[in-house]
């Protein structure tokens, strides 16, 4: 004899809880976004896996030959060379293999920087909401005054005095830190202020209130509970700070003050390019801005779609 | 408003004096004006009195109070390179500089208000569609790509445009020589000032298009929608006013940034103003120009930005009851 089981409802896995949600359902139907985060998740791969996949290694000065110079990619006319897909620049580099190296170091820094930022903005937002008075008014006022100095004339100053007063071989090898550096503080405002707005409009629901009646610290109650509400303006304003951190590391190596040539950002390879534009050797800088554009564009698009779909208040102003 | 505008001016004041501070601390920590002015043969004696007499060992204080006094007085001190006073090195670009920053704000304006109007009264039609598509590509572009490959195209492969320099300049008053008056000089303005514009140009037509969308949303336009008032009035005269409130903030922060994205162009076009002149001065270490071009640039920063909310003190009066709650 056998008994009936009942069906016990499964709880559902967290691939299925995510399929449900709004994100993903706008997500499956909007083809802008599916395809920009096909091509981001694509650089990601791109820029993680650079070292397997590049033909020649660009740090390598003994792999560099002179005489392989300004050689034109393989559908051009002229002097192409089987082992250089995208050409070569100046100093004989395949272009490809800088340019993955490239798109590694651009997007490495671009997100450290933003990590960075983030960090910072939400300790300042949440202290500055959560506690107000003078505090919070003391904090504000600083980020209305580092906003109103534009990021990038901030991190031309400094990276510029740090490299006149370091000199240009000790500041080659700090590159990497300074830029995430200065972009990273530069940039904080921008999550202080979103952080804050959302935690003035929680701070006084009835969730928190209970927190603090059962008696939970303070750092608990912003970290643990006010936070994670705060998460969506927190997203949508990364793809976009991501993309500004991009362009913002690639103007300052396009002036000298980024990435060195030896150890190329996308920026860097543009800059290095530029001379070489009036003689014609135009893939050395049309390349390379093509890969930096899509990387921004897709990333503005998904911030966009984002925007749209999280419609979160943003702070304004 | 006398107590908002007293405290912005007080707000100022701070601003600047930090920035002086930070000024003087770089003039005190980069490079060694002793090098400068008497090179290697001197004995270490002779040096350490020459310090005294310059004032090199006082004490901190005393020296920026010396440094602060003369700044006030328009003096920051001889450029190395130059031999003349840094000051007037600065001013002598900075005509170059404020016609690339005038010709870019004003392509801004004239398109950003007419085209962000558009999209957002016909946020359907395939033109406000293409607008805010392009925008979104003007926006990932950094400017010196935009530079860039404009030199590319119209100088290099088209040979339309010049690339590089002022050309021909007609002097107006003082030092002051203007490109706007004579047909070269225009020709030279065009690709940097479109490539400046280019980053700002999106922005404003975006901000312009959901200010508006958000106004054409409330009560007092339904009402005179309600009321039968034609609809070029309302859009032009009602909601175009209350749109460009925050423009007008956005806009003045981004005055601020236009200057540093001079420096940008100003490298890209070889145009000979003070973003390029403060790059070659860096190269040279030659700090009086530095620390010149940080004090010119920030007081610019600083008075856009007062002169900003002062304005928009005066056109918003809620402004006034928010900051007394605040």
């Amino acid at each position: 004899m056998s008994i009936d089981v009942l069906a016990i409802p499964q709880q559902p896995t967290r691939w299925q809880q995510f399929k449900d949600t709004h994100l993903f359902h706008s997500f499956s139907r909007d083809r802008v976004a599916m395809v920009s985060f096909s091509i981001f998740v694509l650089y990601l791969l791109l820029a993680l896996f650079a070292p397997l996949l590049a033909p020649f290694d660009p740090y390598d000065p003994a792999m560099m030959d002179i005489m392989d110079s300004e050689i034109p990619p393989l559908w051009q006319e002229g002097d192409v060379d089987e082992r250089f897909w995208l050409g070569t620049d100046a100093q004989g580099r395949d272009m490809l293999s800088t340019i993955l190296y490239g798109t590694r170091t651009s997007l490495m820094i671009g997100l450290c920087a933003v990590a960075l930022q983030m960090l910072l903005g939400i300790m300042i937002g949440l202290s500055a909401g959560y506690f107000g008075g003078k505090i919070d008014s003391f904090l504000m006022r600083v980020a209305d005054i580092q906003l109103s100095f534009s990021t990038l004339m901030v991190a031309i100053v400094v990276l510029a005095i740090f490299q006149a007063s370091f000199g240009a071989e000790l500041y080659a090898d700090l590159a990497v830190i300074m830029l995430i550096l200065v972009i990273g503080i530069a940039e904080w405002p921008q999550y202080a202020r979103t952080v804050r707005a959302s935690v003035l409009a929680e701070k006084h629901k009835e969730y928190v209130d209970a927190a603090r009646v059962m008696g939970f610290k303070s750092s608990r109650i912003m970290w643990r509970h006010i936070l994670p509400n705060t998460l969506s303006p927190i997203l949508v304003i990364s793809t976009v700070q991501v993309a500004n951190a991009i362009i913002s590391e690639a103007s300052l190596s396009f002036l000298g003050l980024g990435m060195p040539v030896s150890q190329p950002s996308l920026g860097s390879l543009i800059s290095s390019g530029f001379e070489y534009i009036f003689s014609g050797s135009w893939w050395i800088t049309v390349i390379p801005a093509v890969v930096l554009v899509v990387l921004v564009l897709v990333m503005n698009l998904l911030g966009d779609w984002l925007r749209d779909v999280l419609n979160p208040k943003l702070y304004k102003g | 408003m006398i107590a908002f505008t007293i405290r912005r001016l007080l707000q100022a004041l701070v601003v600047m004096f930090v920035i002086s501070l930070l000024s003087f601390s770089i003039q005190d920590n980069l490079g060694d004006p002793l090098r400068e002015l008497v090179g290697q043969s001197v004995s270490e004696a002779e040096r350490q009195e020459l310090r005294d007499e310059l004032g090199l060992n006082d004490p901190f204080l005393t020296q920026y109070l010396r440094f602060a006094g003369k700044a006030l007085q328009g003096d920051l001190g001889t450029s190395y390179f130059f031999k003349q006073p840094a000051l007037d090195v600065i001013l002598k670009k900075l005509p170059a500089t404020l016609e690339l920053v005038f010709g870019a704000t004003l392509i801004i304006v004239c398109l950003s208000v007419p085209l962000g109007v558009y999209s957002a009264i016909k946020p359907h039609s395939w033109f406000s569609k293409t607008v805010m598509g392009l925008s979104i590509i003007g926006i990932s572009v950094p400017v010196f790509l935009t530079a860039i490959l404009s030199i590319y195209l119209f100088a290099v492969e088209l040979n339309w445009l010049p690339s590089y320099g002022r050309g021909d300049t007609v002097a107006i008053w003082g030092s002051w020589e203007s490109g706007f008056l004579s047909i070269d000089g225009l020709r030279h303005l065009l690709l940097p000032c479109v490539s400046l514009a280019s980053i700002m140009l999106p922005l404003f037509i975006r901000l312009i298009r959901s200010e508006m969308m958000e106004v054409l949303e409330s009560e007092y336009i339904k009402f005179a929608r309600a009321k039968g008032l034609p609809l070029t009035r309302i859009y032009f005269l009602h909601a175009l006013k209350n749109t460009m409130l925050p423009v007008i903030t956005v806009g003045g922060v981004q005055i601020g940034t236009m200057v540093a994205y001079t420096i940008l162009t100003e490298t890209v076009f070889q145009w000979p103003g003070m973003g390029f002149l403060f790059l070659e001065a860096i190269n040279r270490v030659d700090t009086p120009l530095i620390v010149a071009y940080l004090i010119v640039v920030g007081l610019i920063f600083v008075i856009t930005n007062t002169l900003v909310d002062l304005i928009y003190g005066l056109v918003n009066p809620t402004v006034k009851l928010a900051e007394g709650k605040a």
